[in-house]
């Protein structure tokens, strides 16, 4: 009797902890949703991109709400550090597994390994006081779009070599041997045959290494000057909208607060929708 | 028979240059060139400008000047408390979770597939998100405002899905030989869980607990609102302290001439992830491979 | 394997060609060892491997059969802390010098696994690719190697109407048949196949044997098998391998005929009639 208890007591205690850890992204959407609605119904939703501008202490009334600037610097910085890392991170993933000798390989994959633990502030503080000088030289002022994207770039590059050094990992021997015996040289059977096989995983990579970028707060707000602009040259500052959750959260009043919440819910809904696409990649794995 | 459409069988002795092939070659060793010059340049830069400074006051000192002078003592005070505060936390819920996912649902169900997405998403959640989280529910609708609790709670729902990950991973390399066995000898679930399956999975529940960790000291944006920024030394978890990460931050962006303590700091974060990251190999190297041995 | 399935007759349209008589040797292999980390897998092997014949290799397993075919397109490159000794000729060159063209003497040298490893690509792209990156650009050239080589090996009715779909949706005796055709079709000189039919049941295996069978005459083929009616049905030469002395080494070689009903060796004349099966 007692055993069967005790059984029962386990089971329920695991279901009860899964349950609770499960459900912490739910009351997040819910907090984030809550408190967005002052924001959604007052302000609506339509002039959060109408609005002559973002001057939102004015109340809201007064005040103005746009995002478009900020949600075009997330753009921008996103697309350009994704554009420039998965050339890169796949590049990094071929050295490791197929151009470099042996030892090398193992050691490079440490170095990318240990490039992914850096910090972001430690990117940004390194971004502010070296590369920012170095912009400044070429096109002031320095704090610039161009800054983030490369500050970006390397934070983001870790995720997609690592990943996608996994998934080549996995691309079956036989292939690689079929290969050779066909008489493939190393860029036919990588070009031809490897990247195919690896394919989702590459796609998976790309995407969460997206997701990193788009929610990356510290390191972009440290480098890109943020002022609120849609930029039309890689010189220009801009503000992301996570920087701008971070710069304003301090002191944001009512609608003000209630509108960074519904950025926040924004860039919730795109790291699920990735998310899901990563699954969904994932899931469909075999080439048709 | 040759064939004119296929180019034509070449002498073995005589080497062809594949110019594509070259070209790529070039390309990749480029590539890594690259990206191992920016990690050179990162801590080669981070070394240069933290170690004049760095010395043992620096770590037992309080700050002064609003950080310009002085060391990081309480700095390193509430990050401890903080990352004490997010593991008590996550600990027993990712052990919990984990043996869940790993033991209990292996025909699917409903509750784990929910479960497991639910974490999916958690992990691809930014950390500005957590930090309005976080401010949202633990500081202003639980009432414990800019506090170590506050931060320390938002950084465990943050590892979370860190740790379950890895300590699930661990479980499931527990061959099935074993359980087979405990269950030929007619132990209970709950002896065969804490006797047998539970040791031999902890090399991957400490795998995930490093890295969380890892994860938890280099994070900033989650705690701005959180945990907050004063820097004196916090007397309790309900006291507002700041980590070194946010340290950082502060004294490069918001105290003009702070950027040589900033690096500083920077380069004591980055030392302790350091060995952290070692540990982390050092234990998955040595534990993995006893078990695959013992196998 | 008994006795009976050992003596079934060879099949009648199956006649040893010309080019076979003359016995002109296509590949000469002369003192061949290989060793994996220090330990030697195969010693001293020599044996003459003659023109537009098929040559069966035979053994228990891990005498080196394999291993010896590795050698002929230099597969064993791809193990690590393999070592390889010896001369391999192919039309007077010794592909073991470390000056050969890989690429060349695998173009030249085809070779077929036991477990068929069809590309994940689309089952013309698993043709195209190999033409492709031998130089043949051009679309209309490439349907017709497609379909040429298709019916060659059998599989057009089969997979006409599905060209673009996965080469890893056909069955097992399909997958090896494509497998073949991509190694036909870069027309090699010589085929190497490890154990192609082990791997399938019997009526795919059949098929593949027949198919092999029609090779002969225009290539060169080596057949590494442990079913010595197969060998016995297919092979012009038999080369049979033994473990002596703890390495792998070939303890006879001849016509098929002289192999199995007039073995020289003790070894061979128990391993023929099933005693050490």
């Amino acid at each position: 009797m007692s055993r069967q208890w005790s059984e029962h007591l386990l089971l329920w205690t695991l279901r009860g902890l899964a349950m609770v850890a499960g459900c912490i992204i739910l009351l997040i959407g819910a907090f984030l949703a809550v408190e967005s609605v002052p924001a959604l119904r007052e302000v609506g939703l339509g002039r959060f991109f109408s609005d002559t501008s973002w001057h939102p202490s004015g109340g809201v009334e007064a005040g103005s709400f746009n995002f478009a600037p900020m949600a075009a610097g997330t753009l921008a910085v996103t697309s350009g550090a994704v554009l420039l890392a998965t050339p890169l991170g796949i590049g990094s993933a071929l050295f490791c597994h197929f151009y470099a000798p042996r030892g090398l390989g193992v050691a490079f994959r440490r170095l990318v390994e240990l490039l992914a633990g850096i910090p972001s502030v430690v990117y940004g503080i390194w971004g502010l006081v070296v590369l920012i000088p170095l912009i400044r030289q070429w096109q002031p002022p320095g704090q610039s779009l161009l800054a983030g994207i490369l500050v970006l770039t390397i934070m983001i590059l870790p995720t997609v070599a690592l990943l996608t050094e996994s998934s080549l990992r996995a691309v079956p021997r036989s292939y690689l041997q079929g290969a050779a015996a066909l008489g493939l040289s190393r860029w036919a059977t990588v070009w031809g045959v490897v990247l195919p096989a690896a394919r989702s995983g590459i796609v998976t990579a790309v995407l969460l290494a997206t997701g990193r970028a788009i929610g990356e707060t510290m390191a972009v707000l440290m480098v890109m000057g943020n002022i609120v602009q849609v930029p039309t040259s890689v010189f220009d500052p801009v503000r992301a909208l996570t920087a701008n959750i971070a710069l304003e959260m301090g002191y944001a009043m009512d609608a003000h607060r209630s509108a960074l919440f519904v950025s926040g819910l924004m860039l919730l809904a795109m790291v699920v929708v990735l998310v899901a696409m990563s699954v969904w990649a994932s899931e469909r794995s075999r080439y048709a | 028979m040759p064939d004119p459409s296929v180019s034509p069988l070449p002498s073995l002795s005589e080497h062809r240059v594949d110019w594509p092939d070259r070209a790529v070659a070039s390309l990749v060793w480029l590539v890594a060139l690259l990206v191992t010059g920016s990690l050179l340049w990162i801590v080669g830069d981070l070394a240069r400008h933290g170690a004049p400074e760095l010395s043992w006051s620096f770590l037992t000192d309080s700050p002064r000047d609003a950080g310009r002078a002085g060391g990081i003592l309480p700095v390193v005070v509430s990050t401890l408390m903080i990352l004490g505060i997010c593991l008590a936390v996550s600990l027993p819920m990712d052990v919990g979770t984990a043996i869940f996912l790993a033991e209990f649902t292996r025909t699917g169900g409903l509750l784990a597939h929910f479960v497991r997405r639910s974490l999916d998403v958690l992990a691809g959640v930014p950390s500005i998100v957590f930090g309005l989280f976080g401010n949202a529910f633990f500081s202003i609708y639980l009432g414990m405002g800019f506090s170590i609790l506050s931060g320390g709670l938002t950084l465990a729902c943050m590892v979370l899905p860190i740790l379950i990950r890895s300590t699930e991973e661990g479980f499931r390399s527990v061959p099935d030989e074993y359980r087979k066995a405990a269950a030929a000898l007619g132990l209970s679930q709950p002896a065969t869980l804490w006797q047998i399956l539970l040791p031999v999975a902890t090399p991957g529940l400490v795998v995930g607990l490093i890295l969380g960790v890892g994860r938890a000291l280099a994070e900033t944006a989650a705690l701005l609102f959180t945990s907050g920024y004063v820097a004196r030394m916090p007397s309790s978890v309900l006291d507002s302290g700041r980590t070194l990460s946010i340290h950082i931050y502060d004294l490069a962006m918001n105290v003009p001439g702070g950027e040589s303590n900033a690096y500083t700091t920077a380069l004591v974060l980055i030392t302790l992830l350091l060995m952290i990251n070692v540990l982390t190999f050092w234990i998955a190297d040595r534990w993995l491979h006893r078990g695959i041995t013992h196998r | 394997m008994n006795d009976k399935s050992v003596s079934i007759d060879r099949r009648p349209w199956t006649k040893r060609p010309a080019c076979c008589e003359s016995r002109d040797p296509c590949i000469e292999v002369r003192d061949l060892s290989v060793s994996y980390g220090g330990k030697l897998a195969l010693r001293d092997v020599t044996l003459a491997i003659p023109l537009g014949c098929i040559t069966a290799v035979v053994g228990p397993s891990g005498c080196g059969k394999s291993t010896f075919v590795g050698t002929l397109n230099r597969m064993t490159d791809l193990v690590d802390g393999c070592r390889v000794e010896g001369r391999v000729e192919l039309g007077g060159h010794d592909i073991l010098n470390g000056r050969t063209d890989l690429i060349g003497l695998r173009r030249r040298v085809g070779m077929i696994f036991q477990n068929p490893n069809p590309f994940p690509l689309s089952i013309r792209r698993s043709l195209t690719l190999p033409l492709r990156r031998h130089g043949v650009r051009n679309r209309r050239i490439l349907d017709g190697k497609v379909e040429g080589i298709l019916r060659r090996v059998g599989l057009w009715d089969e997979v006409k109407d599905r060209l673009d779909h996965p080469a890893l949706d056909l069955s097992g005796g399909q997958q090896q048949r494509l497998c073949l055709a991509r190694a036909l079709v870069l027309e090699p000189q010589v085929l190497l196949l490890d154990e192609p039919c082990s791997a399938l049941d019997p009526i795919a295996g059949g098929v593949v044997e027949d198919l092999i069978l029609s090779l002969r005459g225009r290539y060169t083929v080596v057949i590494v098998t442990h079913n010595l009616a197969q060998a016995r049905r297919v092979a012009d030469d038999v080369a049979v391998f033994w473990v002596r002395a703890g390495a792998g080494a070939m303890i006879e070689h001849g016509p098929v005929e002289s192999v199995f009903d007039a073995p020289r060796s003790e070894w061979t004349a128990a391993y023929v009639q099933g005693v050490h099966g």
